[in-house]
Formats: C-alpha cells, sequence, structure tokens
C-alpha cells in the first residue's frame, strides 16, 4: 500500500484543472496580493479590506538568488534523524505580475551549479519527506527548459 | 532630538560555551556595569531585562528574573522580546523612562545560554507562526538566508568569496584583541577557504556561531551622570526603533515570501537604510561624523550590506570600502572594531547591549589594543525577527 499523499501545509498549492499552482489571496479592496495566504484581513496599511479571495500565482518567475542546505535543518523540517542526509537546494524567485519573491526548494537534481540569478524557473508538484507513514507534497522550483524560437 | 541619557555604566560576561545558566550570566554583567557606575544596586530605580526565548517562564520575564538574582528592592520591572534586537529595545525603553522623568537610573541587562547549532523554532505543531512554518516547510535556516543575500551580492556586484572571507579576517583580528569574545585568534582567508559549505556561497567561518554571553549597561539622565560628578560621560543620542514599510519588498528571516508591490505603485522605501537615517535624523549627525560602527555580521556578506545601509559607501561598494581597509583598525571607519559576532557569536538578547558596551569603551578612550584613535561618535545597527529594526547612536 503506498502511502497517503497530504500537502505539507493546506491550502497553499493545488492541481486543480490539471495545471499545478500555488495558491495566494487577493485583497478585493486594494489588490495586494498574498502568499503565504491571508484571508481574514489585508495588510495593506491604508487598507480595512476583509474580502480575499484565492488567486493562483504565476506560474514562472525569475531566479532572484539561490542557496543551498549542506546540514540537515533541524525540526519541523520533515528530515526524520536517521539516514543520509541529502542536501537540498533553496531558490527565491520573483514573480513579475505579482511583483514579489516566493521561496521553494529546487526540483530533485537542482543543484546550485545549475542556476544563476535571472534564469527562468517554473513551479512544479514536488514532495517534501515521508513522515508518520505519508507523503508530504510541496511545490519545487525548476528551470525551464530552454525552448527552440 | 529629544535628548541625551548618560551611559553611567557598562559592564559584560565573557561569551563563549560555559554551559551554566543565563541568570548567572546576566547578574554577572550587572554587577560589573553597577561597579563600573561605581553604583549600589539598591540605588536603581528601574530594571529592564531583554528576553531570552524559553518554554518556560524565566527568559520570558528576564528584568524580573534578574531583579530577583540582584535582590528584590523594589525597583520598577520590564522584559522586552524583539529577536536580535532585543537589547536595543530595552536600550530604547530604559531611554524613555529616563527622559520621560519615570526614572533616574536604569539598569539594562540582556543575557543567552544559546543552543548548539542553527537556531530553531519551539517545539509543537504551529503552522500559524511564520517562523515555524519557514523551517517546517523549506527548512530554510537563519544561513540560508544569509547566502540568498550573499549570492544576491554576487550576482549584482561582482562581489567574490574572497571578499567575504576578508571580513572574517578584519575581525578576527579585532576579536583577538577583546576578552570578552568568545575566538581570540586571528584567521586566516585560507581558513575561511577550507572551512565546509554550510549555504553556499557561505562557509562555517563566514557565519557566526551561537554563543552564551550577557551585555549591561546603567543609563540616566544627564543630571544623574552630573550628580555623580560624572563631567564628560558617554551619552546615548539617539535610539532608532522602525519597522519597514508596507509593501515590504526585501526577503528577509523568517519570510516564506515577500510582500506583493501593486501594479504600477513605487517600489516603497527599503527597510534597512531607514533604520540608520532615524537615527542620523535624531542624532543630528550623518555617516561623515563616525568614528566607528558595530553592525551585526550575522554573516561576512551581511557586514558589507550594513556598510551600504549605514551610508558609509554607495550601494554595491561595500566589498571596495573593505578591500581599501578603511572598515579595519586604523581605517577612515573602523567596523566592528570589538570583533562582531563573528568574534563573539550570537547571544541573541545580549548582543545588541554589547554594541553599546563597545562603543563606550571605545568612546572612553578604554579599548586598549582596539582603540579607535580620538573616538568621538559612533553608531551600532541591528535588526530583529519580524520588523525590529534597530539602531544607537552614542557621542562623547
Ligand atoms: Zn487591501
Amino acid at each position: 500500500m503506498s502511502p497517503t499523499r497530504v500537502p505539507v501545509v493546506d491550502g497553499w498549492f493545488s492541481s486543480e484543472g490539471g495545471e499545478f499552482r500555488l495558491l495566494g489571496t487577493c485583497c478585493r479592496g486594494c489588490g495586494a496580493v498574498y502568499f503565504p495566504r491571508e484571508d481574514v484581513f489585508c495588510r495593506a496599511p491604508g487598507c480595512a479590506g476583509t474580502e480575499l479571495t484565492e488567486m493562483p500565482l504565476s506560474r514562472r518567475g525569475r531566479v532572484w538568488s539561490y542557496t543551498d542546505g549542506r546540514y540537515r535543518p533541524p525540526a519541523p523540517f520533515p528530515s526524520g534523524p536517521e539516514g543520509e542526509w541529502r542536501p537540498y537546494t533553496l531558490i527565491a524567485v520573483e514573480l513579475a505580475a505579482e511583483r514579489m519573491v516566493v521561496l521553494g526548494q529546487g526540483a530533485p537534481g537542482v543543484t546550485v551549479a545549475d542556476l544563476a540569478v535571472g534564469m527562468e524557473v517554473e513551479v512544479v508538484p514536488g514532495v517534501l519527506g515521508e513522515e508518520g507513514g505519508r507523503t508530504l507534497t510541496t511545490w519545487h522550483w525548476r528551470p525551464v527548459a530552454e525552448e527552440a524560437s | 532630538m529629544t535628548g541625551e541619557v548618560a551611559v553611567l555604566g557598562a559592564g559584560m560576561h565573557p561569551w563563549g560555551k560555559w554551559g551554566r545558566s543565563f541568570v548567572e550570566y546576566g547578574t554577572k554583567a550587572a554587577r560589573a556595569a553597577l561597579a563600573d557606575a561605581g553604583l549600589q544596586w539598591s540605588a536603581i530605580q528601574s530594571v529592564v531585562g531583554a528576553n531570552t526565548v524559553r518554554c518556560g517562564y524565566p527568559g520570558q520575564v528576564s528584568g524580573a528574573t534578574f531583579a530577583r538574582a540582584l535582590g528584590w528592592q523594589g525597583a520598577r520591572v520590564t522584559s522586552v522580546y524583539a529577536a536580535c534586537a532585543s537589547g536595543a529595545r530595552a536600550i530604547d525603553t530604559a531611554r524613555a523612562q529616563i527622559l520621560s522623568g519615570m526614572a533616574d537610573t536604569v539598569l539594562v541587562v540582556g543575557s543567552d545560554a544559546a543552543p548548539k547549532g542553527f537556531f530553531a523554532p519551539a517545539g509543537g505543531e504551529r503552522p500559524d507562526d511564520p517562523d515555524w512554518l519557514r523551517f517546517r516547510v523549506l527548512g530554510a535556516t537563519n544561513p540560508a538566508y544569509f547566502a540568498l543575500w550573499a549570492r544576491r551580492r554576487m550576482a549584482m556586484y561582482g562581489d567574490t568569496a574572497e571578499d567575504f572571507a576578508r571580513v572574517k579576517v578584519k575581525n578576527a583580528a579585532a576579536g583577538a584583541a577583546n576578552p570578552y569574545a568568545r575566538y581570540r585568534s586571528p584567521v586566516t582567508a585560507e581558513e575561511v577557504a577550507a572551512s565546509p559549505v554550510v549555504a553556499d556561497p557561505l562557509r562555517l567561518l563566514d557565519i557566526c556561531a551561537t554563543s552564551d554571553g550577557a551585555a549591561a549597561l546603567v543609563l540616566g539622565s544627564m543630571e544623574t551622570a552630573r550628580r555623580l560628578g560624572m563631567r564628560r560621560p558617554v551619552r546615548i543620542r539617539a535610539v532608532s526603533s522602525v519597522s519597514p514599510s508596507h509593501p515590504r519588498t526585501a526577503l528577509d528571516l523568517p519570510d516564506i515570501a515577500t510582500d506583493s508591490a501593486p501594479p504600477g505603485s513605487p517600489a516603497s522605501d527599503p527597510f534597512r537604510p531607514s533604520i540608520a537615517r532615524a537615527a542620523y535624523e535624531e542624532a543630528g549627525l550623518g555617516p561623515e561624523d563616525l568614528s566607528l560602527a558595530e553592525v551585526y555580521d550575522l554573516s561576512t556578506a551581511l557586514e558589507l550590506e550594513w556598510y551600504e545601509d549605514l551610508g558609509l559607501c554607495g550601494p554595491g561598494e561595500g566589498a571596495k570600502l573593505l578591500r581599501e581597509g578603511a572598515t579595519a583598525l586604523g581605517g577612515r571607519i573602523p567596523v566592528n572594531p570589538s570583533g562582531g559576532l563573528a568574534s563573539f557569536g550570537e547571544a541573541v538578547p545580549a548582543q545588541a547591549i554589547a554594541q553599546v558596551c563597545e562603543l563606550t569603551q571605545q568612546l572612553r578612550g578604554q579599548a586598549g589594543e582596539r582603540q579607535v584613535a580620538g573616538a568621538s561618535a559612533g553608531i551600532t545597527v541591528n535588526q530583529g525577527l519580524f520588523g525590529h529594526g534597530s539602531s544607537v547612536v552614542a557621542v562623547r
């Protein structure tokens, strides 16, 4: 039996309609966009908005910066204390339309050697780790393959 | 300008990994500051403690914890928490009490016994806590954020790993002359390059350690200083205490994402430079008037960022200023003559107070081998999680 797949956090991403997207919220009053989602109050200082609607974020953006983690992070990161530690890549991505930077882990196999500031990346579904017999799902950033023009 | 307060006394506990209680470190630092001021504990009217994180109560009511340890004597008690800026917030609170006439003599104490390894959030399942979430979802440690900024500098300004190593070499050389520093040996660029990568491009010796340590100040009104016969006390002329402006577009601890900037809106005022600017405005001086600066070198690369945010040079010119030797002891504007966090490590609630202890020693001409000649004005700057910006200007 394969383990149950559950998102590491509810409501932050979805594959509805077949396309994987990060989910933010948008204030109906002032148009401010939030990720992680803000569902109760708009945080813009001049806005009293309380109606925030779910909004998928841009699928693609450009690398703002990147790094990796060569040592095991502490809990609550679901790495488990046992077994070999495999470094992960961390990528900060600038989304042009939202004018925001969103962090995420790199897709499996993507190392810092594959990255450069300004490079185009896209969001893809990924697995964060196993925990208590469950597979925790997440989002990953992956470089966009060069397309022939 | 809102008025000055006098530094009546300063004291520290040496930093290291001592395996003892934060109460012991803080009490020793407090007693040292009282002795330096020539004041009895009973003469203190108010105690402000910078909180350390403990899952029980004592660390989170540090003002009362230190007051109890020194002996209950009826003083006003306050405890403050602002992560890395806790010490500066404690100084700010003490100053407000003095300037408002609530107290003439205030003891400020910050102390910590740090855990080993990466700083981690408290336990439990707490998905409403952004600090918990960044560890949970991304495994994004503090060094990961320092590394994102370091890599960004390399891409934007052409900084190199050698530039970052130079910061460590400089600060280790200064720290070797500081009896309160944890690390008191010179470090070479080769040693930095040979240390393991923690978060690319930063290596172990680019990142400050966690330490035990404590620092304390006795602050008072200028009138009190006169009454105590202090003719030229070190004076705190400004304490900047600003938060960011929305939308905050710099990715910082513990963010998973920045705020978004609405379409067509101008970029908001960047946070870090606004911290120093508020201090300069309040103090009525500028970067050209400084003799020295103490900045949070949580990473070597971050120190270069602070040069620019303090206005010691233009954006992107930090590495050049460093290479010229301007920020070393003997240079035009020494930065971290104490040795910085590179030499001390982090004892979170103590470090912003320790920065002011260093300014005090320097402005009194008591810094020994690391003395900045003719020091007359100094600035500290730091930043705590969740939008706490802080900067202190002291003069003599
Ligand atoms: Zn709004």
